[in-house]
């Protein structure tokens, strides 16, 4: 079992390097594994995978929808595509393509996007999208995760590997705290507690893992007892954890570094409104556009810190 | 060399297979699959390798991809004649519980069906990404993918008129289906197209033509792009006629998107021979 103590940063990594690292372990482990991108091998911290498996990397050039049309083809013979550019041009940009030639036609592709969400930091709103949760979330048999550091990054490329159909794997770009153990087992679809608590229950994804953590010590100074779950598989969600967890502390705060509509939140609303509605706050941003600025900066400014979670929990709990 | 009195009486049967399947569900897009009877006759009765069981990764078999899939009647017809389904599951096209969906899609598990189409401009792409599996995989049959000429009217096509050059895709057979009309009209009036072989030729592709409506020029084109492996894709740009064999659906897009009625079902299929027999169906 994890607890807080548990839970140090025993470095830093971007969780883009943890899915290079996934994707040649996954490279090594299956045969059938083809690596795609549009012009960002570079961004994708692939070249382990690519230097090792020429043969397997297909160069895509600058058009992604092309690109989501050839895996679709590529899965259709047995292989097992895994589709790399940033998380708005994985997402937004090829909505279509994905809908139809993938998700619709039940085909094995992996969509792994990085630099998702304001982290990706100075290039801007045009290419920090907040919003890919939730179209993801929205297809019919698309499984959606969003893991939290280089490790639990490393882990779910593996695991989706494994797994057949289609994934929507979402990482980032900056440096980022390595915290969770390297042998903590990745189970698609299955809630991770981090840490157990009866006042309040976060449950948090990606980037804002981390926030939770400081937010969940912070809080534990104060005498509030967080139960802490990382949810990095948001759909299918692991409903029957949410609801042991609400039942339990009935109060909730979502976290996660998109809008508050349509993503972790929207996903543990819905499931709690039908089981066990509970008082819920959301960390997320505000139905807004980012902005150029420094990834810590900008969490700052858009209100997804560590006393933005803090704050959440206190008002959600009355205090 | 193919008998082609006997694939000619086979289109025939498609024919009035497309003409009865929208007439009993009363819509659908006839003008467009009639034009494109001969070729995928030619291609499931005489020129694909290809297995009715059906495995959806197509090892060492040819394999055929439909990017327009408005067009579903003549394809459903023809992998039903083939024997990939049986020819009296026709009657469900469009119809509620159908495996035979306005378009075609693998979601209801229809043997022949590879990916879901008509969402247009997609198909060519996932025909590259079969080739290229194909090509790793040193499996040397060959992809068919048919396209429409308005739908080169999407960019995503023209995404992978660059790819497969570039990835020397020459187990790729792309086919026009250059009938000049699209829903809105005359495709000429709709968005001038220029000239697909300047523009193929351009993007590294080998250039061929055929008429569409005449099975045996049809049979010879693809059986020599079928084998040609000089480092080119291959790009054929197919005259067609809408409504080939239905004097009154031929000549311009009327009949794109739109079913007969009763009397005009009797008179198309008056025009067309029976020649392995109609599938079951009431009232018609």
């Amino acid at each position: 079992m994890l607890s807080l103590d548990k839970l140090q940063s025993t470095g830093k990594k971007a969780t883009r390097d943890g899915f290079g690292a996934g994707l040649k372990a996954a490279g090594d482990q299956h045969d059938n594994v083809v690596m795609l991108t549009a012009d960002l091998r570079g961004s994708m911290k692939s070249e382990d995978f690519i230097n090792t498996y020429p043969d397997r990397f297909i160069q895509c050039g600058i058009s992604e929808a092309n690109m989501m049309g050839v895996a679709a083809g590529l899965a259709t013979a047995g292989k097992i595509p895994v589709t790399t550019t940033f998380a708005n041009f994985s997402t937004g940009r090829v909505y279509d393509q994905i809908r139809q030639s993938i998700a619709y036609s039940d085909k094995n592709v992996k969509i792994c996007a990085s630099h998702a969400g304001l982290t990706l930091g100075e290039d801007g709103a045009t290419h920090q999208i907040l919003e890919d949760i939730g179209m993801m979330r929205m297809l019919p048999g698309m499984t959606v995760i969003n893991p939290c550091d280089y490790n639990q990054t490393k882990a779910a490329v593996q695991a989706i590997a494994d797994h057949h159909g289609p994934v929507y794997l979402r990482f980032g770009r900056p440096s980022w705290p390595i915290f969770i153990p390297e042998d903590t087992k990745f189970e698609i679809g299955k809630a991770l507690h981090l840490s157990e608590g009866s006042d309040v229950t976060i449950f948090a994804t990606g980037h804002l893992v981390w926030k939770a953590v400081e937010a969940a010590r912070q809080l534990a100074e104060e005498g509030i007892s967080v139960d802490l779950i990382n949810i990095h598989t948001i759909k299918p969600l692991d409903e029957e954890a949410v609801i042991a967890s609400a039942k339990k502390t009935g109060a909730v705060v979502t976290c996660e570094e998109h809008n508050k509509y349509g993503g972790l939140g929207s996903a543990i609303a819905e499931c709690l409104a039908k089981h066990h509605p509970t008082r819920q706050e959301f960390v997320a941003t505000d139905d807004t556009f980012g902005e150029s600025g420094e990834a810590e900066e900008l969490l700052e400014k858009y209100g997804l810190g560590t006393k933005d979670v803090v704050a959440a929990v206190k008002r959600v709990l009355g205090k | 060399m193919a008998d082609i009195q006997e694939l000619k009486k086979i289109a025939s049967q498609v024919r009035r297979d497309i003409i009865r399947e929208v007439y009993l569900c009363q819509s659908g897009h006839p003008g467009g699959a009639l034009g494109n009877a001969d070729l995928l006759v030619a291609l499931y009765f005489e020129v694909m390798k290809h297995d009715p069981s059906f495995n959806m990764e197509a090892e060492g078999e040819d394999v055929f991809f439909l990017s327009n899939g408005h067009i579903s009647p003549v394809w459903y017809s023809v992998l039903a004649r083939s024997g990939y389904f049986p020819v009296e599951e026709l009657k469900t096209f469009r119809a509620i519980d159908s495996r035979l969906q306005g378009h075609p899609t693998t979601h209801e598990g229809l043997p022949g069906v590879r990916v879901a189409s008509g969402s247009l401009g997609q198909g060519v792409s996932v025909a590259c990404g079969m080739a290229l599996s194909k090509k790793m995989n040193g499996d040397d049959r060959t992809v068919f993918v048919l396209t429409g000429d308005g739908e080169h009217q999407e960019g995503q096509i023209w995404e992978a008129a660059l790819f497969a050059p570039d990835k020397k895709l020459d187990n790729l057979v792309l086919i026009i289906d250059d009938n000049g009309q699209q829903i809105d009209g005359a495709t000429k009036d709709v968005m001038y197209m220029g000239s697909f072989e300047d523009k193929y030729k351009a993007f590294g592709w080998d250039v061929q033509h055929m008429d569409g409506n005449n099975i045996e020029e049809v049979v010879t084109t693809l059986k020599k792009v079928q084998t040609k492996r000089n480092g080119q894709p291959t790009c054929i740009v197919m005259k067609t006629e809408m409504g080939m064999g239905v004097d009154f659906m031929m000549g311009s897009h009327h009949w794109h998107g739109k079913a007969p009625s009763k009397e005009q079902a009797e008179t198309a299929l008056n025009q067309l021979e029976e020649t392995l027999g109609d599938f079951p169906a009431e009232g018609i």
